[in-house]
């Protein structure tokens, strides 16, 4: 192909001063790193938070760390509810899972040199960090951070600072942040979604896409059709705080002896549009980790993924029904038992692909010759997580046993072990397995199998107790239950989940000082495919050149999954290895 | 949005539909890691629109639920007459529309001479149908109809600023091409002049969908 002259200007051509390379990079890759930091840093500010919310619960009358010598307030650790939770899912599950690994390794794993628009994916970054400031920048305005939870519900959110001390300036903030998140998020689902379909290398055919592209292609699909409903929700939100309108304020509302100059507006309109979007954000927090534990899973079983086409039905399946669910989130809010119904049967009908990925994912294991990498057990430990907490899912599917265990710490238990932990140990286990290729060293192995023993036995013992304190009646969001009798004998399942907590937490410093560590000193990664696995990453360098094959263009030839093909030479199958010779017929 | 659509435009090249990163056949002399990264394809940009307009659209009709949910609960709902002015803009709209789709089918002439002064008159209705809303605006605060008056009022004036900057941001696209000119079009596969009178019907399609829930969802 000739191109002619003045074309020549506009192609990407590698960037050359440091701050076009490494800040404001257009190369996916780059932006991978960038996104991964930041969700780097973010979780380790919403783990700190976590803490002293559990120092708080299970000591409520001893000083807290940074809190001043008398006991925390409970408006506080409202604050600490809010920003933990809103931090956690949108800074780490969102940002690292998808914008994180889907930006450095869907362009690669599909055959491109970048993403269909590299600018606009540069801008998605900045947005998005600027999105962080903002909503960090909450902590330190007067009257601190908001109290309303991750969730914001109205009216709380909608009135100002007449309902709590973070309510005026620090809850603006929030909105306004979670609305520059939303543009940041569309401009990346955008992306992906255009990569995917435009930029295939020749062959990639969709089936023949690993099971990580298609989980941030759907991901990305849900995230382009939800973000936008969130963005919605905030600015009326915005409009009821700053306008006067009345959108979500009802009439007659008075906080502490002051009523409240709104009419008419409904509280349940902000829940229905927050979780029209929030369940599909659930989702878009797992559906990536599903992918990559897949991925993971077949490649140290040495087998082909058990049911390959069921797992991107499956996928797709639980990507549509997430948007038909969301009701699941207001049974206790008064709605009418008909709706309830139909929420119910449609949540639990989201259990049928579920339980398939979770058949195929222990077909994929059976009779493998599993090689228990600390990447694989990240997957292992992925699958257990996801079992368990989509079982007390299925309860909570159920308005009747839902109504009383609604609010209370069996929620908490059933959202952390399902899309808290088992979307970071997605997480995980993709940093241990990428890692050599994205900085061209090992991560240390003896760290990580104790980082990951150590955590998997940490957040059963801390998330275990907590679906019985809730069934127990111990209800969320509450600073301290010391004045109610029955929670006094919850003082001991709480200290215990606290030291649990604060074991977990200290041993994630594991993690990052191997990360650190190994980024300088860590084994060199030698050989460019040392898992000896198929999808196209680990037939180029590591880590990878500035257009990612080096002027090549690979041709797919393979399924993502050929492991341990009888009759080849080798236990796997590169994408584009030549494709091989038709059986012989006949003899 | 529409700025960062330009840039990319700016990195369009010529030629490159199809399917897949376009090869490069340098040699392989040089240090791998240096090499420049093919232009994107032709078809990526209007799979970008198409996914930038499917997300615009869940965001007005995230805003309609609202507005039917909220009606629904009565009360101290009080629909009013809506300008009149608004049929007006509607019409410069549309014709805003039929102008910019006239001026891209010029493109396709050598030479498109005439392009220059239809797309600007298209660009010229487009503005104008602001200036219209913003009078039907003041129309309305002369009556006493803001912002907080009424959940009805809420409404109409949310939807119609939305929908006024999506507008804006159309505009800016449209004095793009207007600036670049016909020659510019040409030798890129009128790449931006296509995506750009995309974005522009849409807005017009919408400003339709709104204005009839306006009207009939008083
Ligand atoms: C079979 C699958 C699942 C079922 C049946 C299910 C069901 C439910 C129900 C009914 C609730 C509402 C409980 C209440 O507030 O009273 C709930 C809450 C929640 N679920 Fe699930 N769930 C499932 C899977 C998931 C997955 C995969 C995730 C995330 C990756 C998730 C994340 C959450 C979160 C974050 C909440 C609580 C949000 C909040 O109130 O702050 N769930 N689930
Ligand atoms: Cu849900």
């Amino acid at each position: 192909m000739s191109t002619p002259s003045h074309v020549a200007a506009h192609v990407h051509a590698p960037p050359q001063g440091f701050l076009r390379k490494y800040i404001f990079s257009t190369d996916h890759k780059v932006i991978g790193i960038q996104y991964y930091l930041l969700a780097l840093v973010a979780v380790f500010v919403g783990l700190v938070l976590s803490l002293l919310m559990r120092w708080k619960l299970a000591w409520p009358n001893d000083p807290v760390p940074w809190f001043g010598d008398g006991p925390m307030l409970p408006e506080q650790y409202l604050a600490l509810v809010t920003m933990h939770g809103t931090i956690m899912v949108f800074f780490v599950l969102t940002t690292a899972p998808q914008s994180g690994f889907g930006n450095y390794f869907l362009p690669i794993q599909i055959g491109a040199a970048d993403m269909a628009f590299p600018v606009i994916n540069m801008l998605s970054f900045w947005t998005t960090f600027v999105s962080f400031l903002v909503m960090v920048a909450a902590f330190f305005v007067a009257g601190g951070a908001p109290i309303s939870g991750w969730t914001g519900y109205a009216p709380l959110s909608a009135v100002g600072e007449i309902a709590g001390p973070g309510q005026g300036l620090g809850q603006t903030l929030w909105i306004v942040s979670i609305a520059i998140f939303c543009a940041a998020s569309l401009m990346g689902a955008l992306n992906f979604i255009a990569t995917t379909i435009d930029l295939r290398a020749r062959g990639l055919s969709l089936m023949r896409m690993p099971l990580t592209v298609w989980a941030w292609f759907i991901t990305a699909i849900l995230a382009l059709l939800a973000f936008g409903v969130l963005l919605a929700a905030g600015l009326l939100l915005l409009l009821d705080r700053i306008a006067g309108t009345s959108f979500f304020v009802p009439g007659g509302l008075v906080f502490t002896d002051k009523p409240v100059p709104h009419q008419g507006g409904s509280p349940l309109l902000w829940q229905h549009l927050f979780w029209f979007f929030g369940h599909p954000e659930v989702y878009i927090a797992i559906l990536p980790s599903m992918g990559m534990a897949s991925h993971l899973l077949s490649t140290f079983s040495r087998k082909p993924i058990f049911g390959y086409r069921a797992m991107v039905y499956a996928m797709g399946a639980i990507g549509f029904l997430g948007f038909c669910v969301w009701g699941h989130h207001m049974f206790a809010s008064g709605m009418s038992p008909y709706s309830a119904m139909a929420f119910s049967v449609l949540t639990m009908s989201i259990g049928v692909p579920s339980a398939i990925k979770t058949f195929n994912w222990i077909g994929t294991l059976w009779g493998g010759q599993i090689r228990f990498t600390t990447a694989m057990l990240f997957a292992i430990g992925f699958v257990s997580l996801f079992v368990t907490g989509g079982l007390s899912g299925l309860f909570l599917a159920q308005p009747p046993v839902d109504q009383p265990l609604h609010d209370t710490y069996f929620v908490v238990a059933h959202f952390h072990l399902i899309m808290g932990v088992a979307a970071i140990f997605g997480i995980f286990g993709a940093t241990y397995y990428w890692f050599p290729k994205m900085f061209g060293r090992f991560l240390n192995e003896g760290l990580g199998k104790l980082h990951f023993w150590i955590t998997f036995a940490g957040v059963y013992l801390i998330f275990v107790p907590m679906h019985l304190m809730g069934f127990f009646g111990q209800p969320r969001r509450y600073a301290e239950g010391t004045a109610v009798q029955f929670l006094s004998a919850m003082e001991g399942p709480q200290q215990f989940v606290t030291i649990a907590a604060l074991v977990t937490g200290l041993a994630q410093l594991i993690f990052l000082f191997n990360f650190l560590w190994s980024l300088k000193w860590g084994r060199k990664a030698e050989a460019i495919n040392p898992w000896r696995s198929t999808s196209l990453e680990w037939t180029i360098p590591s880590p990878p050149p500035h257009d990612n094959f080096g002027g090549r263009q690979p041709v797919v030839h393979h399924g993502p999954y050929e492991y341990s093909v009888p009759g080849e030479p080798e236990d796997f199958i590169p994408q584009d290895a030549p494709p091989r010779p038709a059986p012989a017929t006949g003899d | 949005m529409p700025a960062t659509v330009i840039e990319e435009l700016e990195r369009a090249a010529v030629g490159t539909g199809g399917r897949g990163p376009a090869r490069r056949d340098g040699g392989d002399g040089d240090d791998a890691r240096r090499r420049a990264k093919p232009p994107t394809p032709r078809s990526a940009y209007f799979t970008g629109l198409v996914l930038g307009l499917a997300a615009i659209f869940m965001f007005f009709i995230a805003l309609a639920s609202a507005f039917v949910v909220r009606k629904g609960l009565g009360g101290d709902w009080r629909s009013f007459e809506l300008p009149g002015l608004l049929w007006v803009n509607t019409v410069v709209l549309l014709a805003s529309s039929l102008v910019v789709e006239r001026a891209r089918r010029l493109l396709r002439t050598q030479p498109a001479a005439r392009f220059g002064a239809w797309w600007s008159t298209g660009s010229l209705l487009g503005i104008a149908f602001l200036v219209g809303q913003v009078a039907a605006w003041r129309q309305l605060a002369a009556q006493g109809i803001f912002l907080a008056t009424n959940p009805a009022s809420s409404f109409f004036y949310v939807f119609t600023a939305a929908h006024g900057v999506h507008v804006l941001g159309g505009l800016a696209a449209l004095g793009y091409v207007a600036a670049r000119g016909a020659a510019h079009q040409q030798s890129t596969g009128n790449l931006s002049a296509d995506l750009t009178a995309g974005y522009w019907h849409f807005l017009g399609v919408l400003w339709v969908g709104l204005l009839l829930l306006l009207t009939f969802g008083r």
